[in-house]
């Protein structure tokens, strides 16, 4: 029990901030969303037009430095990258373009759950299914090679680049997109968002904090670590919630989701299943981004351009549901989580032609 | 004494590698890791197993060696 007292109390604070985070101006259920936020931050550059989802979310800028100064402080920043990158990226696309199917990380699954939005039941049903997809691969042999220690400037870049955002955000220029109606004009006053993202990027850092990684780790080893942060989260922001009265029982009318069972389950299968490959949540991620994975840096890249290009292409559900664009781009992430489960499998592919292909 | 080398592999590529390389050699095994991370999840899973752990830290990896 001691040794998961620290990924309980994070979990906690993570299900408190967020609840607040909304109280102070934030969308419903949506004290954290890396996917949403990440989305916004795409709309904010303009690199999609919708113009109800366009904002420079402090959040994330948080969470990354938030990660990045702990991990300095506790000398685990480490520089190292070359594991699959591309490889990375694709899978972030696929990774954002399910969650915006479902409308939610899988933080936001859980907070959604903890405000009572009964849609999410399917969204987890489905992020569990695809978790186990991903762990039949892991137990064939997937993996995607070894990362190797870079300089350090490398690691430094992205945490100087979210600094730079944090300035523009300030500064904000007219080149910059900030919705003025919809969830992208829905926030926190910028410092409040900005420290909370700072808290839980710490402590997501020093626990290791993944929302993936608990299930994951459950099924392969019955290690509960990962998985008591994932209920704390769960239970501390269904508590706040019903102390701010935020607590909204059913399945119709929850914020900014949609009632389409089957593809919040297939959506969230698809952000389980590309999690697993990648070796962990959006979440994650990011606070492996801030910690000088460069990998990760990659992988959030990739979900950026996801981002923009579930909104340019009309993919990304809305409170109206899913679109026929969204359904098959669903199936099209599937397959390519599919090649690349299989060509990465040892067991699957013969070792020789792998190395082969290496050299 | 078994050794493995799980630098630069993500989660959970360490763990999962300690633990096919016990069921072929149970008695015991030595680690490489290079990050607390995964240094940490390592011994989670070799103390959870039943083993117990020596770790020696050197200038950019640790070695956990595992004993019955």
């Amino acid at each position: 029990m001691s040794d998961k007292k620290g990924i309980i109390i994070a979990g906690g604070a993570v299900g408190i901030i967020s609840v607040l985070l909304v109280y102070f101006g934030n969308p419903a259920n949506m004290g954290f969303c890396i996917a949403c936020f990440l989305r916004d931050i795409a709309g904010g550059l303009g690199l999609h037009r919708a113009d109800v989802v366009q904002y420079i979310r402090p959040e994330i800028i948080g969470l990354v430095l938030g990660a990045f100064l702990i991990s300095v402080k506790n000398k685990e920043f480490q520089t190292k990258g070359g594991s699959s990158p591309f490889t990375r990226f694709m899978i972030g696309i696929a990774v954002m373009i399910g969650a915006l199917i479902f409308l939610g990380c899988p933080l936001r699954m859980v907070l959604r759950l903890a405000g009572g939005d009964l849609n999410a039941l399917f969204g987890i049903a489905g992020f569990v299914a695809g978790i186990f997809v991903g762990v039949i691969f892991l137990n064939k042999g997937f993996n995607l090679k070894r990362s190797y220690k870079i300089s350090k400037t490398e690691g430094y870049i992205f945490p100087a680049v979210n600094i730079g955002l944090l300035i523009l955000l300030i500064a904000s220029p007219s080149f910059l997109f900030f919705s003025e109606k919809g969830p992208g004009s829905m926030a926190a006053p910028i410092i409040m968002s900005l420290t909370a993202g700072l808290i839980v990027g710490g402590l997501a850092q020093k626990t290791r904090l993944c929302m993936v990684g608990g299930t994951r780790d459950m099924i392969l080893f019955k290690d509960m670590y990962l998985l008591s942060g994932f209920i704390a989260i769960l239970v501390f922001s269904f508590i706040g919630n019903l102390a701010f009265g935020f607590f909204k029982l059913g399945f119709a009318e929850q914020p900014i989701a949609h009632t389409d069972g089957l593809w919040n389950f297939l959506g969230m299968a698809v952000v389980g299943w590309g999690s697993v490959l990648l070796g962990g949540c959006p979440l994650r991620q990011l606070i492996l981004s801030g910690e000088g994975n460069t990998d990760s840096v990659i992988t959030v890249m990739g979900m950026l351009v996801g981002a923009a290009i579930a909104h340019n292409f009309g993919l990304a559900s809305s409170a109206a549901g899913v679109t026929a664009n969204g359904k098959v781009a669903v199936f099209i992430c599937f397959a390519l989580l599919g090649i690349v489960s299989f060509l990465n499998s040892e067991s699957l592919v013969k070792a020789g032609n792998l190395s082969k292909a290496s050299n | 004494m078994k050794k493995i080398d799980t630098c630069g592999m993500s989660c959970p590529q360490p763990v999962l590698m300690t633990k096919k390389a016990l069921e072929e050699s149970p008695e015991g095994l030595d680690i490489i890791v290079d990050n607390n991370t995964a240094k940490g999840n390592v011994e989670r899973f070799l103390k959870n197993s039943g083993y117990k752990v020596i770790i020696t830290e050197n200038e950019d990896n640790y070695i956990l060696e595992a004993r019955k």
